[in-house]
This record gives C-alpha cells, structure tokens and sequence, in this order.
C-alpha cells in the first residue's frame, strides 16, 4: 500500500477563515463523514506512541550489547539522537518528504525550509482533512519513524565514535537525507510511480539506516584489538543480556505500530481488518526469526546464541515490514525465517570483512530490509522484481554515497574518532566523565 | 600450624564447606578467582566467532589449621571436590608461623 501523498498545509489553512461564518448554520456531520477521520488519527496516535517507545528497545538493546566501560556514551547518543530526530523533522525533514504540489524537482526532492504546521486549535470538521487524518498526528507518526533510522546508525558505531559527529551525522540523515529518500517513495515521487512497493519500510527506513551504518562503520573502522593481525576475531560480549533481550521485546512490541499504523486508515471495516492482519503477521515472522536462529546457532555452534536469537527476532520483523499485510500467517513465517537464517550467515561475513557492527544492525536492518522488500512479490500482486530491485539500488545508492560523503567530511573536519586511550579506558570515564554502574567492580 | 590453599570448582563449594564443618573444621576464607592450570581455560563462541576463555572461574579456599589434621583436611577436600574432570583444582600445603584471634589475643594453635 502506498502512502497518501501528504496535502500541504497551507490549503487548509486558507480556507479555515472565511468558512468559519458558516459552520454554525450547518447540520452536525455525522459518523459516516467524520467516524474515519477520527479512527485514523487514533490510529496514527496510538502507532506513533509504540514506535516512539522502539527509541526505548534500541537504547536498552544497544546498552545491553556494548561493554558497561560505554554504556553511559550509548544512552546519551541515543536520547540525543531520537530528540535531534524530531526537531529536524519539523524544521526540514516532514514537508521535504511529503511535498504534496511543492516539489522543487518533481518526484526527486520537495521543498527545503518548509516547516510543518499543525491544525488550528479546535480545528472544525470542515476544515480538516476528513479523507485522512490530523496533521499533528501524521507528523508525529512521521517522525518516529525517522529517529528509528537514526537509531539503527548508533548500534553499528559503538564504543568508538565521539558524540557530537555523531549527531551532526544525524542531524543530516534525519533532515536531508531520509526525507528526500523517502519522498521518492512514500512521498508520491519517482519510485512510487515506478511501482515500487515498500508497505511500512524495509527499504525506506531500515535498509535506510543499514546503508548510514555500513558507511559509517566503513570509514570509522573497527574498534581496536576487535580484528588481530592474523584474521581473528576477538569478541567483545555485550555487559547486559537482560537489557538487550528487554530491548528486544520492546522492539517487538513497537512494531506493531510501525506496521500497523503504516495501514495509514482506519475508517471501515476493511481497514481495521488489516491492521489485526498486519499485527499477527508482524507477530509471526518474528518469532520465526528468533526460532530459526535459535536453531541455527544451536546446530552450528553446539550453543544457542542469545545475542543472535535476539538478532535473529529482529531480522524476522525487518524482513515481513514491506509487506505486511498480503501474506498469509505461513507466509508471514517463512519469510521471518529467511531473516532469521540471513542474520545467522551474515553476521561471521561482516567479521570475515573486518567491518565491526557492534549490535548486528547491519545485517538485521539492510540485508534483511534487502530480503524483505524482494519478498514482496511474492504475496503482492502489484509488485514486480525488477521495480523491487530497482528500489533497492536507488535507496542504496543514494544513502551510501550520501552517507559516505557526510562521514568523510566529518572526519576531516573534526575527527570521528576518540583517541586511543579514551577508546581503552571506556567513553563514558573520558568523554563524559560519568559511568553507567559506578558502583560495580571492574569485571 | 599449616596454611591450605586449595582451588575447587565453584559448584563444589557447598560441599566442600559441608564436609569441612563435618570434620571440625572452624574457619575458611573463601575468594572469587580465574585462573588456568593444565586445563589450559577453554573456547567459546560468541556471535559466530570463537574466542579462548584463557581463565577459568574458580573458588579459592585458604583454611589455617593445627598440623595434626592437615592430612585429613586435604583427603576431605580432594574426596569432596573430585569429579574426575578436568579442572578439579589443586591443593596446597605449607607452614604457618604465628595466628593470633584479634576480639581475645589468643595466639596460634588456640586462635585456630
């Protein structure tokens, strides 16, 4: 399902004053006019606030996943993240993404500077846009979308980047560079046109977030003693399990409004049909996820894997998020499977190429976002391999590159990097001057 | 007097304790410890990539006790804690000069 093309505000706001003379005199609009309305706002309130709370799941995940020397640095980054995520959004990102008639180049980039503005206070059934929802409520749904790209970028870096390129990074990707992106798509762009099918966004937000995290971790580099001379790999286990599983689960639960609320109406039978549909759907494929890698590791390593169960779990919720809805419930698991099978081969291959994703975002968040949005076609009618593949070099293309340029720049302005001592000892003792268990000993 | 420092495997510090009271002994210290030994630690595998665990979790027991039971102490301890695994631990043995209990002033073998 694509998304409504959002109507700029200034339509609505033209109107609201001449009209209001007349509102009296007519009869009050009935349920039929204004029951979808109402439902639909509901709907995006009630998804936003769960996937407002993924901020809540990658924080504990990324805390849980990181030694306790950076837990202090992790939370930080992502309070920080999430909060630079929804200033940017209304001051650039929201009216770039969804021009609606303001493109500057049509289907290819909307209108910078276009801050968003809210419905009038009261705002009379006339003046709302009854086909669809509030404005506050769409925008706000939006926007929690962007700040779990952003998030996605903060897992992969861990425990070597300092903080403030870090947000400038996001800053970028979350005012410029995820809005333009996903204008192409859920915007009404070029992709849209081309028929290009990503329902809740594996490819407009996670492989998004993936393809940031790639390039960041690329021109970073791994942390140090992670990689030894003669190809080892030294893990470095997370300080608290616990914390990454509740991750996890919040995670989970948070999904359940990033893909049913991607509905985007509530207003008939149909619609609230679906989202159920959507909701059991997201529920199965990610429990196959976390299944498969719970036997995959055990048949692989003789030992069942929490970190990659967890993995595995999110991969699976990745990989049903561009089609949630067609599938049937063994749809559903077999395509979260996949996930999960994709997150068990692909995080040793990561190693094997010296790239150092702390948390596992990368193959979680790109290559089964990859996996998801070529799994479309085989529940969506409307969608055709070609389109879905070309969908996916363009988002790859752009973010990539955009994202490698941005970090470059980065790091030759300021550095990207904490020293090495600073990276021995731990960011949170000297970059923040603060420990996450002081009262713990050094294990 | 003679000093024991022996290095069981922490599931067996329960019994290990049980026997020991059972036989009269008064006092251990007990530590938290790593170490390697012939066993030479071991591997794991964390997120697909397998790493040495080069020191082992052990329970470190130190028991200061009058010459005449030093034998029985160390059977006891080496009954008590053997699995026939690998990774058992050791025991050591060696003479204690001078013991003094700190809330009486009594000194060596009556301070034990």
């Amino acid at each position: 399902m694509k998304r409504f093309i959002h109507l700029g505000l200034a339509a609505t706001a033209l109107v609201a004053l001449p009209q209001l003379g007349f509102a009296q005199d007519e009869p009050a609009p009935g349920f039929d006019e204004i029951g979808p309305y109402i439902m639909t706002t509901l709907l995006f309130c009630m998804a936003g606030f769960l996937v407002f709370f993924m901020a809540a799941g990658f924080a504990m995940l990324e805390g849980g996943l990181v030694r306790s020397k950076n837990v202090t640095m992790q939370m930080t980054k992502n309070i920080g993240l999430y909060s630079f995520a929804a200033i940017m959004y209304w001051l650039i990102g929201f009216n770039l993404m969804y021009p609606g008639d303001g493109w500057i180049m049509a289907g290819w980039v909307g209108p910078f500077f276009s801050q968003t503005v809210l419905d009038p206070v009261g705002v009379a059934a006339a003046d709302a846009a009854l086909d669809y929802a509030s404005v506050g409520s769409d925008f706000f749904f939006q926007l929690v979308f962007v700040a779990a790209t952003a998030s996605i970028v903060s897992g992969a870096l861990a425990e070597r980047i300092k903080l403030w390129p870090f947000l400038i990074f996001v800053i970028v990707l979350t005012g410029v560079m995820y809005p333009i992106s996903g204008s192409w798509q859920w915007g009404g762009g070029w992709l849209s046109e081309a028929g290009f099918s990503d329902f809740a966004g594996s490819t407009v937000v996670h492989s998004v977030g993936g393809w940031a995290a790639l390039a960041g971790a690329i021109v970073l580099g791994p942390r140090l003693g992670k990689y030894g001379k003669d190809g080892k790999v030294t893990p470095m286990p997370g300080s608290n399990l616990a914390l990454a599983t509740l991750g996890t689960f919040i995670l989970w639960l948070g999904w359940f409004g990033f893909n049913g609320g991607s509905q985007l109406a509530m207003g008939t039978v149909g619609d609230v049909s679906d989202v159920s549909r959507i909701f059991a759907n997201t529920n199965m494929a990610a429990a196959a996820g976390a299944v498969t890698a719970l036997i995959l590791t055990q048949v692989m390593y003789k030992k069942p894997d929490l970190t990659m169960v967890l993995n595995g779990a999110l991969a699976g919720l990745v990989s049903i998020t561009a089609e949630p809805l067609a599938p049937t419930l063994f749809g559903a698991l077999w395509i979260g499977a996949i996930g999960g099978v994709i997150v068990v081969l692909t995080v040793p291959m990561l190693d094997k190429l010296k790239i150092d994703d702390v948390v596992g975002a990368i193959p979680v968040h790109l290559f089964a976002g990859i996996w998801g949005t070529i799994a479309v076609v085989f529940y969506n009618g409307d969608a055709s391999l070609g389109t879905q593949l070309m969908g996916i070099i363009a988002y790859g293309v752009f973010t990539f590159v955009g994202a490698l340029v941005v970090w470059f720049i980065l790091k030759a302005a300021m550095g990207i990097r904490v020293d090495e001592e600073a990276e021995i000892s731990g960011l949170d003792t000297t970059e923040l001057g603060m420990e996450a268990y002081p009262d713990f000993s050094k294990g | 007097m003679k000093l024991i420092i022996a290095t069981i495997k922490p599931f067996k510090l329960e019994d290990v304790r049980e026997a020991l009271t059972g036989i009269g002994v008064r006092g251990m210290m007990v530590t938290e410890i790593k170490g390697f030994g012939s066993q030479s630690g071991h591997t794991e595998i964390y997120r697909g990539a397998e790493y040495a665990v080069n020191f082992v979790p052990k329970i470190k027991l130190e028991i200061a006790v009058a010459a005449a039971m030093v034998d029985q102490v160390v059977e006891t301890i080496a009954n008590t804690a053997r699995t026939g695994k690998i990774g058992d631990g050791k025991i050591f043995v060696m003479d204690l000069s001078q013991a003094m209990r700190v809330r009486t002033g009594e000194t060596n073998d009556d301070a034990l």
